[in-house]
C-alpha cells in the first residue's frame, strides 16, 4: 500500500513539473470551456450549463492521452526496468498512474464549475452526486483506456496514432462537441456504442436537468463495468520491459474492451432511452424562452 | 557450492530459434566480486537479469540467497540490488526523492541521506535526473542499487560509455564496496576493470563459461607469458614464427601477430633477423605483460574488444 501511495506522489510531482502537462490539462480544457461558454452558449447561463456536461467530459476523457504517453515513455526509457527490480508490482505501478490522473484532473474540473457560477451565473449546477460520480467512474475507465492504449504500442509515435483514431469518434459522435440532438441518424445510432456518449449523455443530465444518480444507472453501471474491464485488460498487458513483445493475443485482450459497449449499443439502438434523454435536453434549450438565440455553431 | 549466496546450474536461455545462454555454471561465495567477462552479446546481461527475477530461464537451476529468482521474485527483490544496463529514471525527479523513493520501497532501508554524502552526490541532491551527467547518473544508480542494504549486488556494465576519467572513479567505488566485502556480480566486456575488481572471473563467449578463476590464475593458465604483437608488411606463417627463439606459441588475429615468448628480448631479435632474411618489414610491435585478453585469445582465436 505505502508503494502504491509513494508512486502516486511521485506521478503528481512530475506531472506538476511538465509543461506538457500544463498545456493539456490545464490550458486547453480551459480554453474548451470558455469557446463553449462564451462562444457557442454566448454566455446565456442556461445554455452555458447545457454545454458545461460535454465541456467536463472532454476534460475527463482527455485523461488517456496523457496517461498513455507517460506510461509508453517510462517504458521506452527503461524507467519501468528500473522499478521492476524493486518490490513495485504492476497493479502498483499501474493504480498510481490512476490515482495521479484523478488528483490531477479534480482540480480543472472544480475550476470549470466555479467559472460556471461565478463569470457565466450558471443557476445552479444541477445533481452534484451524480457530478462526483460520473467525473470518478469517466477518469478511472479513460485513463484505464490510455494505460491499455500504452500496452499495445510500442512507441510514441504509434501511440499517438492509436489515439488520434480513438479520439475523433470519441469527440465527435459522443456529443462532447456536437450536440447529440444535432447528428444525422445513423451517427446516432453508431454513437451509443461509444462509452463517451454515456459520459457526455450523464454529465450533461446531472448537469443540466438536474438528474439523480438513481436515474442515472445505465450511464453509471456501463461506465463503472468498463472501468474494471479496462483496467484488468491493463493489467494483463503490462509489461515492464521495452522489448518485450506484445502478447499475441493483446490484441483480442484490447478488443474486449469494446465489449460492453457493443452490448449496451445493440440494446440502446432498440430502447432509445439515452438518446431520447439528449433530445430533449436539446429541444428544451428551444422551449423556454430565454435572452440570446440557443442556435449552435 | 552448497552454501553459496549465487548458484546458477546449466542455465539455458533462448530467445526464439537463438539460444543466448547455453549452458552456464557458477557459483558466487559471500563477500566476493564475482565478474562475468566478455563481449557484447555474450550472454552476460541476459544471466544476470535472470538471476535479478526479471527474465524466466528456459532450463538450469538458480538461486539467489537461497530464493528460486522465478518463484520467489517478491521476496528475492528484497535482498537484491542492482544497477541495471539501459535505464534510466524520470526526467524531472531530483536526486533525493529518487533515493527517498526508492529506499521507501523496502522493508530494510539505509538511510538516504549517508548514501548521498558517500556518493558525492550532496551538492546535486536538488537537482533534476535529466540535469546530471553521465558519471553522476551512474553513481545515483549505484547509490540506488544500495539504498535497502541489499545481500547481493548486480552490476551490468558499470562504466559502459563512461569516459575514462569517470570510469575511475566508478572503479573507487566499487572497491570500496569490495572493502567492505559486499557480494557484487558484475559484468563487464572491459579488461582492466575486471583485473582490477573482481576477485573471481568467468569468462563468457557465445553463451558459455570458457574459463574462469581469480585473474591470477586465469593468466598462470595462459603460461604466464609476455605478449609480443607484430604487424608486419606481408603475410607471415603462423608456424614458422612458432617456431622462433623462446616462442610459446603465434597465432594471427585480425591481421596483425600475438607471440607469446618465454624470453621476449631473445625472440623479438629473432624476428627482426628472420624478417630480415624473408624482405619483410616490421610495422608495429607492442609489448605487453599478459592480461585477461590473451586468456580470451587463446580461448577463442577472438579479441575481446571489438
Amino acid at each position: 500500500m505505502s508503494n502504491f501511495t509513494n508512486l502516486t506522489r511521485m506521478r503528481i510531482q512530475l506531472a506538476l513539473r511538465n509543461k506538457m502537462f500544463f498545456f493539456f490539462s490545464v490550458i486547453f480544457p480551459l480554453g474548451m470551456f470558455f469557446v463553449y461558454s462564451g462562444i457557442f452558449a454566448k454566455g446565456d447561463p442556461r445554455v452555458v450549463s447545457y454545454f458545461l456536461g460535454p465541456v467536463i467530459a472532454l476534460n475527463v476523457m482527455g485523461s488517456f492521452w496523457g496517461l498513455s504517453a507517460t506510461l509508453v515513455t517510462f517504458r521506452e526509457q527503461g524507467i519501468l526496468r528500473r522499478f521492476h527490480v524493486t518490490p513495485v508490482s504492476a497493479t502498483d505501478m499501474l493504480g498510481s498512474s490512476l490515482l495521479a490522473n484523478y488528483a490531477l484532473t479534480l482540480p480543472t474540473v472544480f475550476v470549470e464549475l466555479a467559472l460556471a457560477r461565478l463569470v457565466f451565473h450558471v443557476p445552479n449546477l444541477g445533481n452534484l452526486p451524480s457530478l462526483a460520480v460520473l467525473v470518478t467512474v469517466g477518469t478511472v475507465s479513460f485513463g484505464s483506456l490510455g494505460l491499455v492504449v500504452a500496452s499495445v504500442t510500442n512507441t510514441m509515435q504509434e501511440t499517438q496514432v492509436l489515439n488520434q483514431l480513438i479520439w475523433l469518434p470519441l469527440i465527435f459522435l459522443s456529443g462532447a462537441t456536437l450536440p447529440m440532438g444535432y447528428l444525422p441518424k445513423a451517427a446516432k445510432s453508431l454513437a451509443v456504442f461509444l462509452p463517451a456518449t454515456y459520459l457526455v449523455s450523464g454529465l450533461q443530465n446531472a448537469l443540466y436537468s438536474s438528474f439523480s444518480v438513481w436515474k442515472l444507472l445505465i450511464q453509471i453501471f456501463s461506465l463503472a463495468c468498463w472501468a474494471l474491464l479496462t483496467f484488468f485488460v491493463a493489467a494483463q498487458l503490462f509489461r515492464w520491459e521495452p522489448e518485450a513483445k506484445i502478447p499475441r493475443n493483446a490484441k483480442l485482450w484490447a478488443a474486449a474492451t469494446a465489449l460492453p459497449f457493443l452490448l449496451l449499443g445493440i440494446w440502446e439502438n432498440g430502447n432509445g432511452q439515452i438518446l431520447n434523454q439528449a433530445q430533449s435536453a436539446y429541444h428544451s434549450l428551444d422551449q423556454r424562452p430565454s435572452s440570446s438565440s440557443p442556435e449552435v455553431k | 557450492m552448497a552454501n553459496s549466496i549465487l548458484q546458477v546450474e546449466d542455465l539455458v536461455k533462448r530467445y526464439g530459434d537463438v539460444e543466448a545462454v547455453r549452458g552456464v555454471s557458477f557459483a558466487v561465495e559471500e563477500g566476493e566480486v564475482f565478474g562475468l567477462l566478455g563481449p557484447n552479446g555474450a550472454g552476460k546481461t541476459t544471466t544476470v537479469e535472470i538471476l535479478e527475477g526479471l527474465r524466466n530461464l528456459d532450463s538450469g537451476r538458480v538461486s539467489v540467497c537461497g530464493l528460486n529468482p522465478q518463484r520467489d521474485s517478491a521476496a528475492l527483490k528484497h535482498e537484491i540490488g542492482a544497477a541495471l544496463q539501459s535505464t534510466s529514471l524520470p526526467e524531472k525527479i531530483r536526486v533525493m526523492e529518487a533515493l527517498r523513493l526508492f529506499a521507501s520501497f523496502y522493508k530494510r532501508r539505509r538511510n538516504p541521506e549517508e548514501l548521498l554524502k558517500r556518493f558525492g552526490l550532496q551538492e546535486k541532491r536538488n537537482t533534476f535526473y535529466n540535469q546530471l551527467s553521465g558519471g553522476q547518473k551512474q553513481r545515483l544508480a549505484l547509490a540506488m542499487a544500495l539504498v535497502n542494504d541489499p545481500k547481493v549486488l548486480f552490476f551490468d556494465e558499470p562504466t559502459a560509455g563512461l569516459d575514462p576519467q569517470v570510469r575511475r572513479e566508478i572503479y573507487d567505488i566499487i572497491e570500496e564496496l569490495r572493502r567492505e566485502k559486499k557480494t557484487i556480480l558484475m559484468t563487464t566486456h572491459y579488461i582492466e576493470e575486471a583485473e582490477r575488481l573482481c576477485d573471481r572471473v568467468a569468462i563468457v563467449d557465445h553463451g558459455k563459461v570458457i574459463a574462469l578463476g581469480s585473474p591470477r590464475e586465469l593468466k598462470a593458465h595462459s603460461g604466464g607469458t609476455t605478449r609480443i604483437e607484430v604487424r608486419l608488411a606481408k603475410p607471415e606463417s603462423n608456424g614458422v614464427l612458432k617456431g622462433l627463439e623462446g616462442v610459446a606459441d603465434a597465432r594471427e588475429v585480425d591481421g596483425s601477430y600475438v607471440i607469446h615468448s618465454n624470453r621476449p628480448p631473445q625472440t623479438i631479435v629473432s624476428i627482426v633477423k628472420h624478417l630480415e632474411a624473408q624482405g619483410n618489414e616490421l610495422v608495429s610491435l607492442e609489448i605487453a605483460s599478459p592480461s585477461l585478453e590473451d586468456v580470451f585469445i587463446e580461448m577463442t582465436g577472438r579479441r575481446l574488444r571489438d
